[in-house]
């Protein structure tokens, strides 16, 4: 008896010093790196930031631009999505930028973004983002920050493996995640993947002056998936390389059936020789629809219009075309270094980093050293392309961006670090931890020929304790690196909007100098301008009332607005007449089941209504424009239909009815 | 006694009078305003014969304050201006075939009443525009008028007013302390001469 409770006491013992041992193993927690050397992010109140930051919004559909190194944000760029603080999607000019061939889809999910190049360093002209889920790619003017355009992407199905870019901004790339049935044969059994399914990259022509886009040509490949890419430069500027998983052809819990092999591919594309066959007639035109937006500042307005068809390469009437190079553990960054010799393929559960050689990928091309085929593409020998390997560099390796220096930094999220390494001697010179999870990361000109160094920012995944709580959804986030020294120190934490995938960073001198103050009232072209409040006025036509209306500082006319029908659809065409900086008016009617029109100087946006009761309905300017905006405001009457109300409107004339209540009817002059 | 100018004198008026033909192609004033709001500043342009600058964004501040709109057409000076510009160009022309001393002093007369109007003339334009308001103006402030400086700085409610003659102007300062200049030489040279 004593001898069994002194064996208890004994156990009990042990585990109590076990509890306080694992207690003193517990980690620190993040507060032992919440140093971060505040001075290098601070950028004191009214001076500029150094760098502009595109960043992508993920399932918000927009783009963010932030300014570095201080992490402030300074816009949201639709693009994708509706956003009725600006009226996009919502006012009758901007509608059409939302058109598919599914029709008007109000969201999407951006992921990555390009600026545009030339001769691989950035230009400042546009900057690209890609549309996951409908697939589609934006090019948003940078002397607006505006989306200037969509196109959308046939054949393709989840355009993640976009909108990434050749050397001179010649094309911009949409690789389909999802191999699809194409075709004709459109309704088959799932299951029969293997037999039906097929991929497509498609090369997105970008016009040298306008930047307007068009699907050049698209590359049927074997049905996988297609992730993230890259195009070379310098001496592989001719060529385009493209992670790919699910080499296995799974079409159910790719989980576990997509990780089946030891290697995926990249797959890497001749897009000259590409192009050279697209225009020597190889190619044939299949039947298809998708839609091409575009967006005018002269007629402030958009058009759709559905395209029939498109161009398709197939490799087996094109050769030396494409190739497929193994890459460990289904690749998903796939990154090439500045001087573009080295191709970095990041196998998300690969315990190494394979970089490759551009050089050696062409010796092997012309000794034909090749490991079989798959699905009848030649595929390039492991050992014969390969440069060499990071070894242990760390779990779940994503992406890589790169400095002036030679050094590489690669996200990895599982075990939520950045890694920096040698790409010459592919040894680890440092690692920094993220919190929580990286996902993307950037550095300033990092994928250009020429990076402008300093900060690498991590984009994060999870949050967890860094920011104040708000419920069950937490805030994302991006954290600043200063890279400048051989340690990668933080020194900053951001929020960032929606979930911030791929971003750029560009020096903000290469944006500045073009960016737009005003559009010129007398360019405006739009249909239903109104020149001047002397050129107002309301117009019926059929059962639509057209109303040209204009907003200065700080009245809009008319203000009063009497005769329109219940049954009639109004249309307010709002002209602002500012001409001056910063002075946006903003327009919004009581009850209206739209948004609201956000109207820059200049500019002409039309907000649709559709009166449901009769009434009074007080309409009034949303921006706080001036000293007198409060009393920017007016009235539009509507009358039950068949009323006999004349079609009046004024501004400051309608004055107080003298006497009876018929006196209301008394016409307005203008 | 030598009635004439020396040749140094006749080239630099002549010169002098040259100059002015810059005035066609440069502004002679500028009126600079600057606001929290503004802190790259509005300006306006004063030329011979029209204004530039931000006129437009003037005229939407001023009509808080019921100033009148300010438009090219209102002014009648615009349409005349040219020509005096180009009189005194001829007269220092003259001067400098001729070599005459009395149209010399002449023209020194004229530059200094010339100078005068104009500053008057600025000046009653400025009195109008900062007084003369519109009764119904949104903003009233009892006692304030709005006139802006006839030369240097004034502060009118959140504005800061600036007013200093812009290139043209600085020209024709130049060219008229030039023409004084020749008149001043001419005038030691003369007395020593008279001395010997």
């Amino acid at each position: 008896m004593k001898h069994s409770f002194l064996k208890t006491f004994f156990a009990f013992s042990l585990l109590l010093i076990g509890l306080v041992w694992l207690q003193g193993c517990k980690p620190k927690g993040t507060q032992s790196a919440a140093g971060g050397d505040a001075a290098k992010a601070y950028v004191a109140p009214g001076k500029y930031d150094e760098f502009y930051n595109f960043v992508s919004g993920g399932f918000s559909g927009q783009m963010s631009v932030y300014g570095l190194p201080s992490g402030r944000l300074f816009r949201v760029i639709p693009v994708f999505s509706v956003d009725p603080e600006k009226g996009w999607g919502y006012s009758e000019e901007t509608k059409p930028m939302l058109n598919t061939s599914h029709g008007f889809v109000p969201w999407d999910d951006l992921h990555h973004i390009a600026l545009s190049v030339t001769g691989s360093e950035h230009d400042g002209r546009w900057v690209f983002g890609n549309a996951n889920n409908t697939p589609r790619i934006a090019r948003i003017d940078l002397k607006t920050f505006r989306t200037a355009e969509i196109i959308e992407i046939p054949n393709s199905a989840g355009n993640h493996s976009s909108p990434f870019i050749t050397e001179n901004s010649e094309y911009v790339v949409a690789g389909t995640r999802f191999s699809v049935p194409l075709g004709d044969k459109l309704d088959v059994p799932i299951n029969t993947y293997k037999e039906n399914f097929k991929g497509t990259i498609s090369f997105i022509g970008v016009d040298k002056t306008s930047g307007e886009m068009n699907v050049a040509f698209q590359i049927l490949t074997p049905g996988i998936n297609f992730d993230l890419a890259r195009a070379g430069k310098g001496k592989s500027a001719g060529w385009f390389f493209f992670s790919c998983y699910n080499s296995e052809k799974a079409n159910t819990l790719l989980e576990v059936n997509a990780s089946q092999k030891d290697k995926d591919f990249i797959m890497a594309v001749n897009w000259k020789k590409a192009e050279e066959y697209a225009k020597a007639g190889k190619g044939v035109k299949k039947a298809v629809r998708y839609a091409h937006n575009k967006y005018d500042d002269n007629t402030h307005s958009a058009t759709s219009t559905i395209m029939n068809e498109v161009l398709v390469l197939d490799p087996k009437d094109c050769p030396d075309m494409i190739y497929f190079m193994p890459c460990p553990k289904s690749p998903h960054g796939c990154d090439t270094d500045p001087t573009g010799e080295y191709i970095v393929g990041s196998g998300k559960l690969a315990a190494v980093i394979p970089v490759f050689s551009f050089t050696k990928i062409q010796e092997a091309i012309a000794k034909k050293n090749y490991d079989g085929e798959f699905d009848g593409i030649p595929v390039l020998k492991y050992e014969a392309v390969l440069h060499g390997e990071v070894s242990k560099p760390g779990l779940g390796p994503l992406h890589t961006e790169f400095d002036a220096n030679g050094n590489a930094y690669t996200s990895f999220f599982v075990s939520s670090e950045i890694v920096k390494w040698s790409v010459k001697d592919l040894k680890v010179l440092d690692r920094v931890p993220t919190y929580y999870s990286i996902g993307h990361l950037s550095v300033p000109g990092g994928p250009t020929k020429k990076p402008w160094g300093k900060y690498v920012i991590a984009y994060n995944k999870i949050t967890k304790d860094r920011y104040l709580p708000t419920g069950p959804e937490l805030t994302q986030s991006a954290q600043l690196y200063d890279i400048s020294g051989d340690k990668m120190k933080l020194i900053l934490d951001f929020p960032t909007i929606g979930e911030p995938h791929y971003a750029e960073a560009i020096p903000a001198d290469m944006i500045i100098k073009n960016s737009r103050k005003i559009f010129k009232l007398e360019e405006n072209k739009h249909p239903y301008v109104a020149m001047g409040e002397g050129k107002t006025k309301v117009e019926r036509k059929g059962n639509e009332v057209h109303v040209y209306m204009t907003a200065i500082r700080s009245h809009i006319t008319p203000d009063n607005i009497e005769g329109v029908k219940l049954g009639e659809t109004v249309y307010f065409h709002v002209t602002n007449l500012e001409q001056d900086w910063d002075v946006p008016h903003g327009f919004a009617v009581k009850g209206i089941s739209n948004a609201e029109l956000l109207i820059m100087p200049g500019e002409t946006q039309t907000l649709k209504w559709t009166p449901e009761k009769a009434g009074v309905y007080p309409m009034y300017c949303t921006d706080f424009c001036s000293a007198l905006h409060q009393e920017m405001q007016g009235y539009i009457r509507i009358s039950p239909a068949g009323s006999n109300v004349p079609l009046l409107f004024s501004t400051g004339t309608n004055l107080p009815a003298v006497t009876t209540p018929a006196a209301t009817e008394k016409p307005a002059t203008k | 006694m030598n009635n004439k100018l020396s040749v140094t004198s006749r080239i630099l008026v002549a010169f002098a009078s040259g100059a002015l033909v810059t005035v066609f192609f440069l502004p002679a004033w500028r009126i600079d305003l600057f606001a929290p709001q503004y802190p790259e500043g509005l300006m306006m342009n004063i030329w011979i014969n029209g204004l530039t600058g931000d006129v437009d964004i003037i005229n939407g501040l001023n009509h808080y304050i019921g100033m009148k709109h300010i438009s090219v057409d209102m002014f009648p000076e615009f349409k005349f201006l040219p020509y005096v510009v180009g009189f005194y160009m001829l007269l220092g022309i003259v001067i400098a075939i001729t070599g005459s001393r009395k149209f010399l002093l002449l023209y020194l007369i004229l530059i200094v009443i010339g100078g005068a109007l104009a500053m008057y003339d600025f000046y009653q334009w400025g009195y109008d525009y900062g007084h003369n308001l519109d009764p119904s103006a949104a903003i009233q402030v009892p006692g304030l008028s709005y006139q802006p400086p006839l030369f240097g700085h004034k502060r009118l409610l959140n504005f800061d007013a600036y007013s200093f003659p812009d290139v043209g102007g600085w020209i024709v300062i130049a060219a008229s302390a030039l023409a004084f200049g020749v008149w001043l030489a001419e005038w030691y040279h003369q007395r020593k001469l008279n001395k010997k």
